[in-house]
């Protein structure tokens, strides 16, 4: 999977890889099972089957993302998009019920806006550039020069990183707040608590809010988490000789966490990562890279310039590019575990109430 | 001795193939939740063992072997985990078997 061969810079006299027959009935495959996907979607009435096929939707983009030899994406993609969303919006639908609501209305006015501005979108591909020409001008507005100059100025194998945390570090800065800002957002809704205490309110029989002990689920789990948590850390540490990075390893790293509280319950998933240190975590991830950005001009270079880092100007870009990573990482994989907990918190509080009244029912 | 390891390869391959269709009837055939997942599991096991020892008799012996089969003992600690989370929760929703055979 992780092929670096496919990082290393291909020169601008080299001619692009010809494309095959077989690449062709690759990507046309890929692209009508999406097709069969979004129709699927759009039939189905339970929500809960809707998610699945989100997530499959979201791996066979990142399938597409292969075949475009766009590894990154193609990473956070499947990590994000058919992992970590899939488990959020699972968690939301605990809450909201799993059948779709028929619609009130006719969708006639609908379809009809949407073929108009899909049929607008298709009209106005027609002026863009000739898809995939080398000679198109997004390769060629600072492509050219991170190009040229990534090798030499940088000198990690991995351009994707050299891009993503050095020349275009502040747009990075900007996404990582974005993730601080979504769990700001998220907390100030919803609040993360340990199940024990509505249990404890709600009635006075102490074990009914505890889960029920999954003893195959919380065996496998438990194994698979140390290679979780290293394989996040390969990733993160990585990211600057292949496919990989803050994002990706943040986010396999919280999924070794949501593993632990899907199978052992919110109690111990929160004894075991207290949520004061999480919140620390997402915001010293946010601290770490903008204090880098602070410390490159306190030596005298500009915001995030890793030139000053270290004597030597390469090896302050790496010394950067590591550190700034590092937070990202911290600060998704923190966000991300804590956004979760909230979701179930939200969910356990209201089976709690329904239990009070389900229960006489389930008596008889 | 190439044919003989092309050979015993291309069985494996051939039978985790007729597994994972026997398993992808199996979903759409059987008449319940149960069975179907029964079905489905065959092809999280089994098939996932014959494709991965026929392509590591492919590739013969070096790192790639060792890959296939740390794959294979993801795919196998993972796979019957997953099926045994998904009879659990329908067992635990209420969901029950058939037991009767339909008309």
């Amino acid at each position: 999977m992780l092929l670096c061969e496919q990082q290393t810079p291909r020169g601008l006299n080299q001619l692009p890889r010809k494309k095959t027959e077989m690449e062709l009935a690759v990507n046309i495959t890929l692209l009508l099972m999406l097709c069969a996907t979004v129709f699927a979607v759009v039939k189905l009435q339970s929500l809960f089957a809707i998610v699945m096929l989100f997530g499959i939707y979201s791996l066979l983009s990142a399938m597409i993302f292969v075949a475009l030899d766009a590894v990154d994406v193609a990473f956070t993609e499947a990590a994000v998009g058919a992992g970590i969303s899939t488990v959020l919006m699972l968690a939301t639908l605990v809450t909201t019920g799993r059948w779709k609501k028929k619609p009130e209305r006719s969708g006639l006015l609908p379809l009809f806006v949407v073929t108009i501005t899909g049929a607008a979108l298709v009209w106005g591909t027609l002026d863009m550039p000739e898809y995939g020409n080398p000679a198109n001008p997004a390769h060629h507005h600072v492509a050219d020069r991170y190009i040229a100059e990534s090798p030499t100025e940088i000198g990690i194998p991995n351009m994707v990183t050299s891009v993503l945390a050095s020349y275009r570090g502040f747009d990075t800065l900007g996404e990582v707040i974005v993730v601080f800002t979504a769990l700001v957002g998220v907390l100030s809704l919803l609040q993360v608590r340990r199940p024990r205490t509505f249990a404890r309110k709600q009635d006075n029989r102490p074990d009914t809010h505890r889960r029920r002990p999954y003893p195959v689920l919380q065996v496998v789990a438990l194994i698979m988490m140390p290679f979780i948590i290293v394989f996040a850390l390969y990733v993160q540490f990585h990211g600057d000789f292949g496919p990989g990075g803050g994002f990706q390893a943040g986010v396999i790293f919280a999924v070794a966490f949501i593993l632990y509280t899907l199978t052992y319950g919110l109690d111990d998933s929160l004894a075991l990562t207290p949520l004061p240190a999480l919140k620390i975590l997402a915001a010293g991830g946010v601290i770490i890279y903008g204090g880098t950005g602070v410390v490159s001009m306190l030596l005298g270079g500009n915001f995030l310039d890793y030139n000053v880092l270290a004597a030597n100007p390469v090896s302050g870009q790496h010394i950067g590019i590591i550190v700034i990573e590092l937070g990202v990482g911290i600060t998704v994989a923190s966000v991300l575990i804590t956004v979760f907990y909230a979701f179930v918190t939200r969910a356990e509080r209201n089976r709690a109430g329904e239990k009070q009244v389900d229960l006489p029912n389930k008596a008889d | 001795m190439q044919i003989a390891v092309d050979l015993v390869s291309w069985l494996f391959l051939s039978m985790g193939m007729f597994l994972g269709l026997t398993g992808a009837y199996g979903i759409l055939k059987f008449p319940d939740f149960y069975t179907r997942v029964h079905a489905a599991s065959i092809s999280d096991t089994l098939c996932t063992a014959c494709f991965v020892i026929g392509l590591a008799l492919q590739s013969g012996f070096n790192l790639v072997t060792a890959k296939l089969f740390m794959i294979l003992i993801l795919l196998w600690l993972t796979g019957p985990a997953a099926s045994h989370a998904l009879v659990r929760a329908a067992n635990t929703a209420g969901l029950k078997p058939v037991t009767e055979k339909k008309d």
